[in-house]
């Protein structure tokens, strides 16, 4: 039965007359057939917040509900794709509206025409369980992807499609379960506010490595994990973000761009085909979905941006991937649930974010995991969300509530980022909760003494800290020389090690392996110049081997000539030894 | 549809009306409102249901009453008619003459809201705009379709710097279309003269569309006032082509009116009684900046800002920072010490920089030199205050250097003239010059092969 609108106030709007009306039911308002979501019941109304612009809207036109709620088309087709907030492909708005998105524009959000070649896995006649393989379709040059059994379905395959080319609304497969039939086609739905299962969690006790040196010798995410990255404007969030984007070891990368600038998606969709996956060598569009909702969409669709995102990761790790979402920001998705919770006059709790924010925060990283999939592989959807507290103060509720249940921290430090140094992660009071758990994993692929480096040179910066206290009192003359020489390998570690440029071309990823070696020499040489003041050698004489500026080079030297570059390092510290010898 | 009239007013506040039983009002709807005394007012539905409208007025209520005032609802959204012939004149907070001359006729209506382009649409904004101003070329590069607010404090030099940009910005587009919009809102008419004088010193004058609401104008229309200028930006860039720099001024005195607005609609306050959505709606404004595929044409928004008490965590500069592609920052110690143009390198950002700079636009060595620019004057200042303590004798050779080299880059990098415009080349040479005034050694930012090519050190 039609409904008909008998309040708006911005992008809520109250209708009255829809036939048993349910929570979270998608809407559609009014003669352009906006879309909307049931929020709230009272009596006979039903209160619905707005995906899209509402000016113009008036009160008496009708309603219609869609009886389903809020959900994703999932097929071949997703990856490469750039989506709103609620799925619409944004290239295919462009072809049909031009320049700028109006309210009400229909378009589907995966292709129904394009043809995807289906090779089936099983015979006819298998009993299969949900969640498990019955074909394969090669959706990109890296993702091969999986077609499963839906997660509540089982049965019998009565009939498996040929090897063939099929869109994603043919029929491929019959599944018979208790005398009833099931079709299964390429594309599936989900609703985006209900996690999809697995059959358990497990613990996550593999790095999910990024090429970035900070994170992955100091703060380590692991693969299924979460991160939390809070800092104010100009402290290099969103080129984290993007860079981890671009580097990390993930299958599927899932970006997230809610409530923020249109042009860092551009970024995006200008780099990306143009940047080659380090693994394969294969463009890195390949295994990315992009989804934006910039501050300037509607505000409803921000709200959703993130559940959209999270589905998608979702529905690729339970083919068995690792998958990581980037969501950036989720300060502006909370601000949507506030500027929603505001206009349905709840009673609002801290600095007006509503009561179950926190609650919320926590459901969506929950859905974060290295987990057994249904069909018993393993798969893995890792979560790093960057967080925007005003004015940088991380004492607000959206900072509090996501440091509750993230693992990994990354400050960001805005005087890093203005004396240039990026990224502008403080090393003082990040943390990850998942270096213990990865150690084991470092010790055997890496280096047995990769745990007690990385804290060897976390315990020298940490000094540093201290002793520049010290310096503020006295001056730096006054130091003994032990203290000089643990600053001057701090500088070290600060501007050689943890800073990384972005923007070169060699710097941008360090292989965990060039990570390992740089460390290790950065330590040999601490060690070498403390031995040489243990035997009262004068700084002046160690200092004549000119050491440091060869280290600095270390950062821009790619990984072929690195070995080279380590050796002739190696003979000056040497050298270092031999000086220390004579004394 | 028809236009209906209402006297069915409810409720009178000094920015609001309450009208009840209204039929079938829609969202954002144009009414005009008409006192007993035959006076007319506009404004525009801010909520409805079928018992009460709120509408937020446009001007002053005053004389406004439950009994003799009528309100017509005009059964569209505000549109306004845009066309060229609003090159070089001066409108009102609603778009209407301020010159004497005749209203703007023009088939052509555009939502002054806008839709939202389609991030999928912009293009990567990249053309370096030389502005002549060392702290921003070389520093903080501003590209052609980038936000790029300027940060201020009251009593610094924000409207001399945003003219200089204007002004000299202008010469390197001289053969291309090029268009100034300026929007003053609620600024002093003082400042507002300033502006007009010297877009007319320097020939932009008529290459403008001037949007005014001064100090004593109704606060409401400050609301509606950037709106307008920016629709008329997007017309002059996409219908027509051209390239436009959208001026806001002062974006502070926006905020204000948003928040009474708020207030007087008993919203649930966020950060310092500012409502929870200035966010989204500051990014409505600002996001309205940018280049588009398959149009030649550019916005680019220089919003200025006057931050309360000079607090960059301020709701008001905090939020447009989230927003806009960097922040340009002046500094009172500067300005007390006689630097014009007073900009905090340090705190002032330009996040479109890269696309802008390198060997294809500005110069191969750009990026270096800016960033070991930057890294010597943060050092720099930072031994500035060390010395407080302990005295200039303290520091090693090197810091000292450091030191005088934060002094030489105030005095001679960051201080120039206001009709000083330097060539992108000058401004990368004098980095060169200053920066020799530290040991080659240090340059860990630079490439060895740009010091070998550009660097000013004396061969020993």
């Amino acid at each position: 039965m039609e409904g008909k609108i008998i309040g708006i106030s911005g992008s809520v709007v109250t209708v009255s007359g829809l036939e048993d009306p349910k929570m979270n039911n998608i809407v559609f308002i009014g003669g352009n057939e906006l879309v909307g979501e049931i929020v709230k019941i009272e009596g006979e109304n039903a209160i619905i917040q707005v995906y899209e612009d509402t000016s113009g809207l008036r009160i008496g036109e009708k309603a219609v509900d869609s009886n389903e709620p809020l959900s994703v088309e999932l097929g071949p087709g997703l990856i490469g794709s750039i989506f709103d907030g609620i799925q619409r492909p944004l290239d295919k708005i462009l072809d049909k509206e031009g320049t700028f998105i109006s309210s009400g524009v229909k378009v589907n959000s995966l292709d129904r025409e394009k043809k995807w070649h289906f090779k089936p896995k099983v015979e006819e006649g298998k009993i299969v369980e949900p969640g498990e393989e019955i074909g394969e379709v090669k959706e990109t040059s890296l993702i091969k992807h999986k077609v499963l059994v839906p997660a509540n379905k089982k049965g019998v395959i009565k009939k498996i499609a040929e090897e063939g080319d099929y869109t994603i609304e043919e029929n491929i497969a019959i599944l018979e379960d208790n005398n009833k039939t099931e079709e299964i086609k390429l594309m599936t739905r989900w609703p985006v506010r209900t996690a999809r299962p697995v059959k358990e969690k497990l613990s996550p006790n593999i790095p999910l490595l990024t090429g970035q040196r900070v994170i992955d010798t100091m703060f380590p995410v692991a693969m299924g994990g979460t991160a939390a990255v809070p800092g104010p404007f100009g402290s290099g969030k969103t080129v984290i973000q993007h860079q981890l984007a671009k580097w990390s070891d993930a299958d599927v990368i899932v970006y997230v761009g809610c409530g923020e600038r249109g042009n860092e998606m551009t970024e995006i969709l200008a780099t990306f085909p143009e940047l080659k996956d380090p693994k394969s060598g294969k463009p890195l569009m390949d295994r990315t979905i992009l989804i934006a909702n910039t501050s300037n969409m509607p505000v409803a669709a921000r709200e959703a941006s993130i559940y959209t995102g999270i589905t998608l990761a979702e529905y690729y790790r339970d083919m068995g991937y690792s998958v990581a979402v980037m969501a950036d920001s989720t300060s502006r998705w909370a601000e949507a649930l506030r500027e929603l919770s505001g206009r349905l006059e709840e009673m609002p709790g801290e600095e007006g974010y509503p009561a179950y924010l926190g609650r919320r925060v926590g459901e969506f990283y929950e859905r974060a995991g290295r987990a057994r999939i249904l069909s018993g592989k393993i798969g893995a959807a890792t979560i790093i969300g960057a967080v925007s507290p005003p004015g940088g103060d991380i004492s607000e509720p959206v900072s509090q509530n996501t440091l509750r249940v993230t693992r990994v921290f990354w400050a960001l430090d805005a005087s890093l980022a203005n004396a240039r140094h990026f990224p502008s992660i403080n090393w003082l009071n990040s943390y990850s909760l998942y270096t213990d758990g990865l150690n084991q994993w470092y010790r055997k692929n890496i280096a047995e003494d990769w745990p007690e480096l990385r804290n060897k040179s976390l315990a020298t910066l940490q000094k540093e800290a201290e002793i520049n206290e010290i310096v503020q009192l006295v001056g730096y003359d006054a130091l003994p020389e032990s203290d000089k020489l643990i600053l001057d390998v701090a500088k070290m570690l600060r501007e050689d090690y943890l800073q990384q440029n972005a923007f070169d071309d060699i710097d941008t990823y360090a292989s965990v392996n060039k990570q390992y070696k740089m460390l290790k020499l950065i330590n040999q040489v601490f060690d070498a110049e403390k031995a040489a003041l243990d035997r009262n050698v004068p700084i002046e004489k160690i200092q004549s081997v000119q050491i440091k500026p060869k280290i600095a080079r270390l950062r821009y030297t790619s990984e072929e000539e690195l070995d080279g570059k380590l050796k002739e390092i190696e003979k000056d510290i040497e050298e270092i030894k031999k000086i220390n010898a004579e004394k | 549809m028809e236009e209906i009239e209402y006297k069915t007013i409810e409720k009178v506040t000094n920015v609001l009306l309450f009208v009840k039983d209204v039929k079938n009002a829609a969202y954002n709807e144009q009414v005009e409102i008409e006192l007993e005394t035959g006076k007319k007012i506009s404004g525009q539905v801010l909520a409805t249901n079928e018992d009460v409208t709120i509408i937020q007025v446009f001007g002053e209520t005053t004389g406004m009453n439950t009994k003799g005032t009528k309100v017509k609802f005009k059964g569209t959204t505000f549109k306004m008619p845009v066309s060229m012939d609003m090159v070089g004149r001066v409108f009102d907070g609603l778009g209407r003459p301020r010159d004497g001359g005749i209203p703007i006729f023009s088939d052509e209506k555009m939502d002054i809201n806008g839709n939202p382009i389609n991030p999928y649409a912009r293009e990567e904004p990249s053309e370096f705009v030389q502005t002549g101003i060392s702290s921003i070329d070389c520093m903080n590069t501003l590209v052609r379709g980038q936000k790029l607010p300027i940060f201020s404090g009251s009593g610094l030099s924000h409207n001399k710097l945003a003219a200089q940009i204007v002004k000299q910005a202008k010469i390197l587009a001289e053969k291309q279309n090029f268009y100034v919009v300026f929007g003053g809102i609620g600024i002093n008419s003082e400042d507002a003269n300033f502006f007009i004088n010297e877009f007319q010193n320097s020939g932009a004058l008529e290459k403008s569309v001037i949007f005014l609401n001064l100090a004593a104008d109704p606060s409401m229309e400050r609301v509606i006032l950037p709106r307008l200028a920016l629709t008329t930006a997007e017309y002059l860039a996409y219908e027509k082509g051209s390239h436009v720099i959208v001026i806001l001024t002062d974006m502070t005195n926006y905020a204000e009116a948003l928040r009474e607005i708020s207030a007087a609609r008993d919203e649930v306050p966020g950060r310092r009684g500012y409502p929870g959505y200035m966010y989204t709606d500051l990014a409505s404004l600002f996001e309205r900046a940018g280049k588009v595929k398959g149009k030649e044409g550019s916005v680019t928004q220089l919003p200025i800002l006057t931050m309360p008490s000079d607090d960059i965590t301020h709701p008001i500069p905090d939020l447009t920072g989230y927003i806009t592609e960097g922040q340009i920052v002046l500094s009172r110690a500067l300005d007390k010490s006689g630097i014009y143009p007073e900009v905090d390198v340090l705190l002032s950002l330009s996040r479109l920089m890269n696309q802008g700079i390198g060997k294809n636009s500005t110069r191969e060595d750009h990026r270096n030199v800016s960033d070991q620019l930057y890294a010597a004057y943060a050092k720099g200042k930072e031994l500035r205050s060390l010395t407080e303590i302990v005295g200039e004798d303290a520091l090693s050779k090197t810091d000292k250097q450091y030191l005088h080299f934060a002094e030489e880059f105030e005095n001679r990098f960051i201080k120039q003239e206001f009709n000083e415009d330097r060539s992108i080349t000058e401004t990368l040479d004098l980095g060169w010059e200053l920066l020799s005034m530290i040991d080659k050694g240090e340059m860990k930012r630079i490439k060895p092969e740009f010091i070998e090519k550009y660097g000013k050190w004396k061969q020993i």
